[in-house]
């Protein structure tokens, strides 16, 4: 016999509250981060060390522009995601582990949006 | 119940003590070289951030990432990046429900740690010549 209430049944996510939403998320950004990990690295592997001008033409041009934004855009989703994970596995504490958990979200959110912020300036005006 | 099997139940691994297997040194390097790639991501944006701001400041945040400490902290960022990429592979395989059994969970591992440094050394000879 269960003690589960028909309603918990039917929504099926059991005791963890949450089911496996989280879990597919983090397999989304990953299958998108295979192409845009290949199309971000070696364009910007071969501008780096190569001086200022060399960012900005980079940079400039619109392809290599999309791909940096989306590059961040899913990256830094995906480190959100899976630093979300090593908190809840690690830190036990209710206070600190929440604590954490926002600043992970700010941080990540903070760095995402400085980083297209850099990009798109980059594009539009050189 | 639990004491009627005390003494007779498998314990859980104790890590100071536990074999060392290649599946377990992957799964923590995992772990590791994504919350390593933090690091990496903040690099990479104080990076693009110097770029969009003036060519002084870009020069000042460039050096640092070209100087000798950086490149190392760059070249261990590229390897993580490959290792977490392949063995992110290796997780979407499992997921699929494949590839399962001991045998080849061993050899997948190693398929990770060795494709890895391949990839680095690769990347650093295609698009590193700059650096």
């Amino acid at each position: 016999m269960t003690y589960q209430t028909d309603r918990n049944r039917v929504r099926g996510l059991g005791t963890a509250h949450e089911g496996a939403g989280h879990w597919w998320q983090q397999r989304l950004t990953s299958v998108a981060l295979l192409p845009l990990t290949l199309l971000f690295l070696f364009p910007f592997a071969r501008a780096l060390g190569q001086g200022h001008q060399a960012v900005l033409v980079l940079y400039g041009h619109i392809g290599h522009a999309l791909v940096a934004v989306l590059f961040l855009a899913v990256g830094f989703l995906h480190l959100a995601q899976g630093l979300q994970v090593v908190i809840e596995d690690y830190i036990h504490g209710k206070a600190l582990r929440t604590a954490l958990l926002m600043l992970n979200t700010l941080a990540c959110g903070l760095f995402a949006v400085a980083g297209i912020f850099a990009v798109a300036k980059i594009a539009f005006m050189g | 119940m639990a004491e009627a099997n005390r003494g007779n139940r498998p314990l859980s691994p104790h890590l100071q003590i536990y074999r060392w297997q290649i599946t377990m040194v992957v799964s923590i390097l995992n772990r590791m070289t994504g919350v390593g790639m933090a690091v990496t991501a903040v690099l990479l944006v104080w990076w693009l951030v110097a770029a969009a701001s003036s060519p002084g400041y870009f020069a000042l945040v460039d050096g640092i990432l070209a100087s000798w400490p950086g490149l190392l902290v760059l070249t261990v960022s590229l390897w993580g990046l490959w290792f977490h990429t392949l063995n992110g592979i290796r997780h979407l395989v499992w997921d699929s429900g494949r590839g399962f059994d001991l045998g080849t969970v061993t050899k997948s591992g190693w398929a990770v740690v060795a494709g890895s440094v391949v990839l680095t050394l690769l990347t650093l000879l295609v698009a590193g010549g700059g650096a």
